[in-house]
């Protein structure tokens, strides 16, 4: 075949290059400008090497905010992906049911972070919220201001009730594209539920159970709106994830080294999980 | 091993049929021996696939009931009529290997490992794949899956019939030789009963004792493969078996005497048509002879098929196809005369008998 050469075609990726260099590559390299360097005010920058990186890893609000958000991240992950697998299996094949539960799924995410935020923090409200009220009238001590452990139940029930539709919707794909005839076979086969699920819906689910693993991990892990407008952070620094943390360093005290050398290793932490766990998933894919 | 009644089944896949086209299966009626071997055979859409479905419970027939050696089975799941298949379309379980795929009827009955693996070798054996038990099944060729999915349908020993639904239609034709004799020889050594779909007449005739023609949701003859060939009982059974089909000429029945165009042949009965039927004559091209005597044809194409020739010609203003021997000879005024005895002559399609 002959190719025709033609450097003109550059040209073509130039409007993306311009795209990505301003939406992505240049405010990342100002971040790694700031992350290296100590400032005094007036615009004068000093050379600091890696000493931000140094402080921000030797100190235990880093590493403790770094606890929480792999804890979240992990109850929300043992939460919603079994969930999502579970609604899915149940949702209905053909018939009407059909586009009523797409729709009923797709509400949820549908709706802007902030405004789930503001839908919870109301709803939850001892004094005025329909859920803190009910919660307090049928006695329990429920108050997601003051207590730690109702903080987190608040944040993990709401993402739950956010997210898990998108495990759904993608189990849910996975599902339809399963042709009757391997539920024919498994009949023949004798082959009991639970069979059915682990040899046939299951392998057929996979590559998009993996999808939307990695997108609850990396969205879970970078959570900063919800608690933001419900909970502050608080009580105490019991919800202040990592993200929160970072905007408290960089534009509550100003401290824009140490909070770019954290975004970095924020950024860094959320890649190398990823590809951990992108690894793992699809290597025992191919021995399967 | 067990007598299959399938009494007054008709099927239809919408809610609510209303008229005789919204059923697949119009009217089926009939009984499948003990240890009986039919091939299934009839053109893609008449309802093959439905009627298993229907012998195997994976489907519910709109109407009519299913007898198992005369018990009601009608209602009964896949599981307790206790019947193999092997599907049209090959499924194989292709995270497991293919030794588990094959056990895996088996330890879901809760068989013994012993007994397992005396199985699932047998049937590596016989399907030719004994080197790839540890393999998983992913990846495997179409024809290896197909292998597979007939290993799954042998594995058990103890199902009521088998049923198969065209299970070799990608292997090689060796293969499918090979594959063939095994399968007889298990009917011979369990006495399942076993049906088995094909759209390959060859493979019909030389599978069963009894062959079984679908047309247009209805099973229009059950027969010997010589019954099916001499005495087709429905015009289109007449074009299906055969190669090349039966030759079928508009016909007026008077009597004894039969009218095909200017020509009339005398029959040593009388059929009984009624009144207002069309009618119609049906003579194998193998039972028309070539020569210098009787009605005159104009040849058209001489297709040489090796031992055989076929000659296409003209007769009466419709198109005939008569066999001659490789050395038979073509003469130059051609005449046809048909042999009396393979005369067939159907009403509205159907054969009607010499009984007057
Ligand atoms: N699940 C279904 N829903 C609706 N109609 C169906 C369904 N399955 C089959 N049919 C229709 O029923 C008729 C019989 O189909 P069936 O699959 O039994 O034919 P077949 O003889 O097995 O054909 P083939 O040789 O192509 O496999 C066809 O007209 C088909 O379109
Ligand atoms: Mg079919």
């Amino acid at each position: 075949m002959n190719k025709t050469w033609n450097n003109k075609a550059w040209f073509m990726v130039l409007p993306v290059l311009l795209l990505v260099a301003f939406s992505a590559v240049i405010p990342l390299m100002t971040v790694v400008n700031y992350s290296v360097q100590d400032t005094f005010g007036n615009n004068a920058f000093f050379w600091a090497g890696t000493d931000w990186f140094a402080q921000v890893l030797a100190s235990d609000r880093f590493w403790e905010a770094l606890g929480r958000n792999l804890l979240f991240s992990a109850i929300i992950l043992a939460l919603e992906i079994p969930l999502g697998i579970l609604i899915a299996l149940n949702m209905p094949k053909k018939g009407l049911g059909v586009p009523v539960c797409l729709v009923l799924m797709a509400l949820p995410l549908l709706i802007p972070w902030n405004v789930v935020g503001t839908i919870w923090q109301v709803f939850g409200r001892v004094d005025i919220g329909l859920l803190g009220r009910v919660l307090d009238g049928i006695g329990f001590d429920y108050n997601y201001v003051n207590d730690v452990f109702d903080a987190w139940v608040t944040l993990i029930v709401m993402d739950v009730w956010h997210w898990t539709s998108l495990v759904v919707l993608l189990c849910y794909a996975g599902l339809v594209s399963i042709p009757e005839a391997y539920y024919q076979a498994a009949k023949i086969d004798g082959a009991s539920r639970w069979a059915v699920f682990r040899y046939i819906q299951l392998p057929k689910m996979k590559r998009v159970l993996l999808i939307a693993f990695l997108l609850r991990f990396m969205d879970s892990f970078m959570i900063y709106t919800e608690p933001f407008v419900v909970t502050g952070g608080g009580p105490g620094n019991s919800t202040t994830f990592l993200s929160i943390d970072l905007v408290k360093m960089a534009i509550g005290q100003f401290d824009l080294g140490p909070a770019a050398a954290m975004s970095i290793i924020y950024f860094l932490i959320i890649l190398l999980l990823s590809w951990i766990f992108y690894t793992v998933m699809t290597s025992s894919d191919d021995q399967a | 091993m067990a007598r299959i009644n399938l009494d007054h089944i008709r099927h239809a896949y919408g809610e609510k049929p209303k008229s005789e086209a919204d059923y697949a299966l119009k009217e089926v009626h009939h009984e499948w021996n003990d240890g009986g071997a039919y091939a299934l055979l009839g053109p893609s859409g008449c309802g093959k696939t439905t009627l298993l479905n229907i012998i195997s419970g994976l489907l519910q027939p709109s109407e009519g009931r299913i007898l198992f050696d005369g018990k009601d089975v009608t209602y009964l799941s896949t599981q307790e009529r206790n019947i193999a298949q092997v599907f049209q379309f090959p499924v194989i379980y292709d995270t497991m290997t293919v030794y588990d795929n094959l056990a895996f009827p088996l330890r879901n009955r809760g068989v013994a490992e012993p007994e397992v693996d005396r199985r699932v070798r047998e049937i590596l054996e016989m399907i030719d794949l004994a080197g790839w038990a540890k393999k998983t099944a992913r990846g495997l060729t179409a024809d290896q899956k197909q292998k597979i999915s007939l290993g799954r349908g042998l594995v058990r020993s103890d199902v009521n019939a088998i049923l198969f639904d065209e299970p070799l239609t990608v292997i090689d034709p060796h293969m499918k030789w090979v594959l063939r004799s095994q399968l007889k020889k298990l009917h011979r050594q369990f006495g399942f009963t076993m049906v088995y779909v094909t759209h390959d007449q060859t493979e019909a005739l030389t599978f069963a004792d009894k062959v079984v023609v679908m047309y247009d949701g209805q099973i229009v003859q059950i027969g010997t493969p010589a019954e099916l060939f001499e005495k087709p009982s429905h015009t289109f059974v007449g074009y299906f078996i055969g190669s090349p089909g039966m030759n079928v000429l508009p016909a007026a029945i008077d009597g004894s005497a039969v009218r095909v165009g200017e020509e009339t042949i005398t029959l040593d009965y009388a059929p009984a048509v009624s009144a207002g039927a069309k009618t119609e004559l049906g003579i194998r091209p193998e039972f028309i002879t070539l020569s210098r005597e009787g009605m005159p044809v104009s040849i058209g194409k001489v297709e040489d098929i090796g031992r055989q020739k076929i000659v296409r010609a003209e007769f009466v203003g419709k198109p005939i196809a008569i066999v001659v021997p490789e050395d038979g000879e073509i003469p130059a005024d051609p005449h046809v005369t048909f042999d009396p005895a393979a005369i067939n002559i159907y009403a509205d399609s159907w054969r009607v008998g010499r009984e007057g």
